[in-house]
């Protein structure tokens, strides 16, 4: 079996979230707040989503979503949201400025602006990742199976998800080892294919597993 | 005592992994909390498991406590209640002797410590006293509707701390410091949470007299009327024309005047219906609503005010779907349709009810998600993580 030139080393993380002193009771101030907080708190209400809900429910797919179909129950506003790929954007701006067209065009077509019920504010938030390396690096696909089999979901969030869309590596750790780390371009584009958006982090994890174990029997 | 591998058989996989690493990262620093008393409430039972966990896992962990006389400890109360929302008289006598007993505090306990942690009221004026460690005061009542000129004078020593937390971004105030959101937990494997066995169940049940004959409702907390337990009544009441239940109140009333006259209203409605059981139990009855919960075919917190309310959450790790009321941290436990749901009325918690009565195989779907959902986000596992994060990330 062949020996990677560098061992891949599982990162897990945990999320410590910090409130900002920035609220939304209707939509107009939820269009106004997202253009002023800071690129982290939306990245912390649409990709930090998949770490908070990954094994309960991806129906929202984001904060935003979320917020307009159960506190101001507006459920065009939370399907128009709700489909915005967070993947699909080279930068936290660019889906910023997404968001905020969506809410704005969605306004502009009401006479009055939608408000959560009493209670239902939505209170923007921001998150500090702490990494955490798991264990010793895995040198070969096997171990590398094996390694994912077990980690902490937060691992698949880390690799798939931070490491794509706040660490710039746009292919995704996994992907990005098979490539250049073990020569394996074919799994590593299946790989980096994967729908992330629409999946919890266990399925995510189940897709790769099953990529690499299609891999590993073409090994042998 | 449960040791940190104990919590293997009942974290999500791998969370414990995390937590051996992050503690590798600040092994042999010292964190210290500091709270008003050792004995009853959320942040005791937090406590008392997480202080011997982190000091098994190599951080040197303190829990220090501080004493005062009946005058401050009246004060102290006053003030925290006007901080969640309640009128109360503070006099300005009253608020310098509340300084003065924690600057007397501050010289008698042991605060050198890379974090010091401080909870709620009683002790938060030792900032003013304060060490080279960093200071975080933690919060675990809604503050967002204190009273003005409490918080006037509350606000000075908050904003003397590195950082503040709160158990939900909605129950903070402006502040000049960061504000960190971290959720209470509950312990697994205490008194309150373990496995029971049916025997266990049937004989603590036995004990208090409480038949097992047909479906129970089961609420468990103060009798306030924040808790709504008159409301759980009426809900009762709705749904028993259709189904033969018998509802459990099980709380306690403590000594003000308006909680004794809400258990007296409960009694009255108890001697009328024998279905209906009132029981108050005293704070450390933990095994006794660990059995009530487990022999619970539903489990209400019907409450119209709350903080964090774990009361859902100890259901819901027992397996029960829990109907809620729609207010503070029950609207993040329970999730609508999946693990319960949320009401806003004695009418949407009668309606709920007959739902899932009618709807037994929901009963127990709800039940497994449920359980599934406080493994995931509100066992003391994930506190684990949080303090280590946060003591990762406050003393770099």
């Amino acid at each position: 079996m062949r020996e990677a030139r560098n061992p891949f080393v599982f990162i897990g993380c945990v999320e410590l979230r910090q409130a900002l002193d920035k609220h939304a009771l209707d939509e107009r101030e939820l269009m106004d707040r997202l253009e002023e907080v800071p690129a982290g708190s939306v990245f912390y209400h649409t990709h930090g989503y998949f770490l908070r809900h990954r094994p309960m429910t991806v129906a929202y797919g984001n904060d935003f979503a979320r917020w307009a179909a159960v506190e101001v129950r507006d459920e065009e506003l939370a399907e128009r949201l709700a489909v915005v790929d967070p993947f699909d954007f080279p930068s936290l701006e660019d889906l910023r400025e997404e968001l905020v067209t969506i809410v704005s065009d969605h306004l502009r077509k009401l006479s009055w602006v939608p408000r959560a019920e009493s209670g239902g504010a939505f209170h923007f938030q921001q998150s500090h990742i702490v990494e955490v390396p798991l264990g010793p690096g895995v040198t070969t696909l096997a171990e590398f199976r094996e390694g994912l089999a077990g980690v902490d979901a937060s691992a698949i969030y880390f690799h798939m998800v931070e490491a794509r869309a706040r660490l710039g590596r746009r292919s995704g750790d996994f992907a990005e080892w098979l490539r250049t780390s073990l020569d394996l371009p074919d799994l590593a584009d299946r790989i980096e294919r994967i729908d992330t958006y629409m999946a919890s982090l266990e399925r995510v994890r189940a897709r790769v597993l099953s990529l690499v174990d299609e891999a590993l029997e073409e090994e042998r | 005592m449960a040791r940190i591998d104990d919590y293997r058989e009942v974290a999500p996989p791998g969370v414990v992994d995390i937590i051996l690493k992050l503690a590798e990262q600040v092994r042999g620093r010292r964190f210290v909390h500091v709270t008003g008393g050792r004995f009853g409430g959320g942040i005791a039972e937090t406590l008392r498991a997480a202080v011997p966990t982190l000091g098994e896992l190599g951080i040197d962990t303190a829990w220090e406590i501080t004493g005062g006389d009946p005058a401050f400890f009246a004060t102290t109360r006053a003030l925290q209640a006007a901080l969640a929302g309640a009128e109360r008289v503070l006099t300005d006598a009253a608020l310098a002797h509340y300084v003065e007993m924690n600057r007397i505090n501050a010289k008698k306990l042991s605060l050198a410590a890379d974090l010091v942690i401080v909870h709620d009221v009683q002790p938060a004026a030792l900032i003013a006293q304060r060490t080279e460690a960093r200071w975080a005061w933690r919060c675990h009542f809604d503050a967002s509707r204190a009273q003005r000129r409490a918080w006037s004078f509350f606000r000075q020593f908050v904003n003397q701390y590195d950082a503040a937390i709160f158990s939900l971004p909605e129950f903070g105030r402006r502040l000049a410091i960061p504000q960190y959101v971290i959720h209470p937990s509950i312990d697994p494997l205490s008194e309150k949470n373990r496995e029971l066995t049916p025997r266990e169940v049937s004989g603590i049940l036995a004990s208090l007299r409480v038949d097992q004959d047909k479906p129970l409702l089961v609420q468990v907390g103060p009798f306030t009327r924040d808790q709504d337990p008159l409301g759980v009544v009426n809900a009762y009441r709705l749904v028993k024309k259709h189904y033969d239940i018998r509802l459990v109140l099980a709380g306690t009333a403590g000594d003000e005047p308006e909680n004794l006259e809400v258990l007296a209203d409960l009694r009255e409605a108890a001697h009328a219906d024998p279905d209906i059981v009132v029981l108050e139990l005293p704070p450390d009855a933990s095994l006794q609503i660990n059995a009530l919960q487990r022999a619970a075919t539903l489990v209400l917190q019907k409450s119209v005010r709350e903080g964090f309310g774990l009361g859902a959450a100890e259901a819901m790790w027992k397996g029960k779907p829990v109907i809620g009321g729609f207010a503070g941290g029950l609207r993040q436990q329970i999730i609508p349709d999946v693990t319960g749901y949320t009401v806003h009325s004695v009418e949407g918690a009668a309606f709920r009810i007959r739902h899932l009565l009618n709807t037994p195989e929901l009963i127990a779907r709800m039940g497994a998600a449920g359980r599934e959902h406080v493994r995931r986000s509100f066992l003391l596992t994930r506190h684990l993580t949080d303090y280590l994060a946060l003591l990762i990330h406050l003393t770099g």
